[in-house]
């Protein structure tokens, strides 16, 4: 597993470039709101006071996600699309739309504003019901599951603008997301049964693992709304991995960020697809599209108009024109 | 919730170190409170809650001059205070916690008080308690008691089911049309609730029945010839069952069950994504929050022997709602301070005359108690939105260690010079606690 003591020290214990800015910049000028509170020096809080076995990168890693099972075979579809249509009254958000998403790979979803990216997304994710056509993940159609239960199944989502869970802290936002995989109800929490306290270690140990791997531990008991804004994004991505996912989408996670926060970023969903995880994403900007996926599927007024490596992508004459317009001659 | 946390999240000082120079600024006294109290051990919380607890239960007993009130009997409005703390309890699971704003709350008060006194009131057909009923009359309340919590219980269950569907406002007016309702057939269901008639001769506890007290002392009237009467007897056995439902209610909060709670409040669609089932966590608050009110029912019934539909007007739930906001809502302790302000001070100028060097007329004070809580909550909300003692619960039934952990190393950040020049960090860190 890719969580090693390198990446901790890079993360956390030097003052590498980082989501949370790095040095030279925070230097150079006025910080972004709320950069201000970012201390000189990193400060770690020892987690290895709470639980000693998390100073194990090794044990980290197996902590994150102990629980999942992935029926779909490493580079077999793990979701497909199957001709989705997605109507609202008269206006066709997606038009038979089919494209697979591979376990193992990060797939990105790119297109004009408008061109049904959300939609695609709110669909897989069961915020909307396909008009028409379905969405098979790891071999279960997801018909009638409700939101939560598609969680369950293994999807888990980030939002374009951050929702956190405000007045929670860090920890607890991300204690929310191991809860999705367990049992205990109002029962078992009045009377603190074994299984509650379980539990809970569990959500201390793997929600504690989890800020570590995306960089934040130090900031585990800050109220989730006085983080700065790059940890927030990289909070909720705590909170969703924390989900056990096999599949993690993230839609539009670079958005307000900086080019040296962006490359971070990258580095971090490369992190999270070498833990393991599938990954979507949904992204405006090119340049974070074409470095950091694998394959990329193009929308354009509800259709899809290409699909392929990101060099195909580039040179994609359809998706020139999709995003740049056609000449006026060559249209005529 | 910007305005005090921004006034008192800048730079401050805790108790044990210099202010720093330019940045001195108040921090509000419920804030002060919650910080101190986080930073107590868990035994010493013990030690300064339990005395301070036994000190609450000696105060009907001692009177205190200037403490006691004078137009009502002391004990009597402890004894209150105990019921609508328990009530604030209950409401807060359902407003505080879960974010579901309940006006109709006072209809689970009169489930629990109608189900004893349905059950125990001789005026009653369903009465159990005369010959071949399945009570007998000295245990006929406490044997009562769990079954009137079980009924409000379900009926929070069957208010819940289709109303959960809802969200803020409509779920608001739904509630308000079941607190209504609750009192109209209580009133009109002659033949079962003797309308306005009421319901007399309501079961209550036969505890410590002897020569001087034939009725024990839960009875009305009994008096042990000082200042012990049934009131207080009445407040301590609410002072009992409110550390019992804390105790409870605060297992349930470090839980995954309290995490739904707050994240259903914060943000609903986000905490559903996040694999909460959201409808259940909803309907597990109303129906928790209903037995609570149907709890502190079932002793109003008892202690005052008699229920009629007057007492559950809809005013009363927004008093109920008043103690939770003006206490500060999701904080339980909060609550109970807001139970307390809203049932003593209407009772301590009731037939008061002079306070401190003024002449009053106390009793048109009191008259006028929601007109003042009215101006009071106005106040609060643009000074003080978050309440008295503001919320800050803790979410983990272990994070008490990690927030000390996090802490130890807080506390060395705070004595690093470096970072002194910029102290938002830790200021705004402490009072987010």
């Amino acid at each position: 597993m890719t969580y090693d003591r390198e990446m901790r020290e890079e993360g956390l214990d030097s003052n590498a470039p980082g989501l949370t800015g790095d040095d030279d910049e925070a230097n150079s000028g006025p910080a972004p709101s709320g950069y201000g509170q970012i201390p000189d020096e990193p400060v770690d809080v020892d987690v290895t006071a709470v639980d000693p076995s998390l100073a194990d990168p090794e044990h980290v890693a197996e902590v994150v996600a102990p629980q999942r099972e992935i029926r779909t075979a490493e580079g077999a579809p793990l979701m497909r699309m199957e001709h989705v249509t997605m109507k609202f009254g008269g206006l066709v958000a997606l038009d038979d739309v089919s494209f697979d998403i591979k376990r193992g790979e990060i797939l990105g979803l790119i297109g004009p504003n408008g061109a049904g990216k959300t939609t695609c997304f709110n669909t897989m994710t069961g915020v909307y019901r396909p008009t028409e056509g379905q969405v098979v993940f790891d071999g279960r159609v997801l018909g009638k599951l409700k939101r939560n239960e598609i969680t369950r199944a293994g999807i888990a989502r980030t939002f374009q603008n951050i929702r956190l869970f405000n007045e929670m802290t860090a920890l607890e936002n991300v204690a929310v997301g191991t809860d999705a995989r367990h049992k205990t109800s109002v029962p078992g929490a009045l009377f603190r049964t074994t299984r509650h306290r379980d539990e809970e270690r569990d959500a201390i140990d793997r929600g504690m693992a989890l800020l570590e791997f995306v960089g934040i531990g130090e900031r585990a008991t800050e109220k989730a709304k006085n983080l700065p804004y790059g940890d927030q994004r990289r909070l909720e991505i705590a909170r969703a991995l924390a989900t056990e996912p096999k599949l993690l989408c993230l839609d539009e996670p670079a958005a307000g960020f900086n080019p040296a926060e962006k490359s971070a970023l990258m580095d971090l969903i490369r992190k999270i697809r070498d833990d393991g995880y599938t990954v979507l994403l949904i992204e405006h900007d090119m340049r974070l599209v074409m470095g950091v996926t694998d394959r990329i599927v193009v929308l354009e007024f509800g259709r899809m108009i290409a699909e392929g490596l990101p060099d195909e992508i580039r040179d994609n004459e359809q998706v020139i024109a999709a995003y740049l317009g056609v000449p006026d001659d060559e249209s005529a | 919730m910007s305005t005090p946390a921004a006034a008192s999240g800048k730079p401050q000082a805790r108790a044990d170190q210099p202010k720093p120079a330019g940045g001195k600024e108040k921090i509000a006294i419920g804030d002060r409170f919650r910080l101190w109290w986080n930073s107590l051990s868990r035994p010493t919380q013990w030690a300064v809650g339990v005395p301070f607890i036994i000190l609450l239960a000696l105060l009907p007993v001692v009177r205190p001059p200037g403490i006691s009130t004078v137009g009502t009997d002391f004990g009597g409005v402890m004894a209150q205070f105990g019921m609508i703390a328990l009530i604030a309890i209950g409401l807060n699971v359902v407003v505080g916690q879960t974010g579901l704003l309940d006006l109709g709350y006072v209809g689970f008060y009169a489930v629990g008080a109608y189900t004893v006194g349905l059950l125990t009131s001789p005026d009653s057909p369903w009465n159990q308690t005369g010959d071949g009923g399945w009570l007998s009359a000295k245990w006929a309340w406490l044997a009562v008691l769990p079954i009137a919590v079980a009924i409000t219980a379900i009926s929070g269950l069957i208010l819940g089911t289709p109303t959960l569907r809802l969200r803020g406002d409509y779920l608001a007016i739904v509630t308000l049309g079941f607190g209504e309702i609750v009192r109209l057939l209580a009133d009109n269901l002659d033949t079962l609730t003797r309308g306005g008639q009421g319901l007399s001769q309501v079961a209550y506890p036969r505890l410590g029945e002897s020569d001087t007290a034939m009725n024990g002392v839960f009875a009305a009237g009994y008096s042990n010839g000082g200042n012990i009467n049934n009131g207080v007897w009445w407040f301590w056995l609410s002072l009992l069952l409110i550390v019992l439902v804390l105790l409870g209610v605060g297992n349930l909060e470090r839980s995954r069950v309290g995490r739904s709670w707050v994240a259903i409040r914060e943000d609903e669609d986000a905490a559903e994504i996040m694999g909460v089932p959201t409808f259940r966590f909803k309907l597990w608050a109303f129906v928790i929050g209903a037995g609570i009110g149907g709890l502190s029912g079932a002793l109003y019934a008892g202690q005052v022997q008699f229920v009629v539909p007057t007492n559950f007007n809809v005013i009363n739930s927004m008093l109920f709602l008043c103690a939770v906001v003006l206490g500060g809502q999701g904080n339980k302790l909060g609550v109970i301070l807001g139970a307390f302000i809203v049932v003593y001070l209407p009772n301590y100028f009731l037939g008061r005359t002079e306070f401190l060097w003024w002449n009053i007329n106390g009793n048109a004070i009191a008259d006028y108690k929601y007109l003042f809580f009215g101006l009071a909550l106005i106040v609060l909300m643009i000074f003080r939105p978050q309440g008295l003692i503001p919320v800050r619960q803790k979410l983990m039934t272990y994070g008490r260690q990690i927030w000390l952990a996090a802490r130890g190393k807080r506390t060395k950040f705070d004595d690093n010079p470096a970072g002194s020049d910029k102290p938002g960090s830790t200021a705004a860190a402490e009072v987010s606690r």
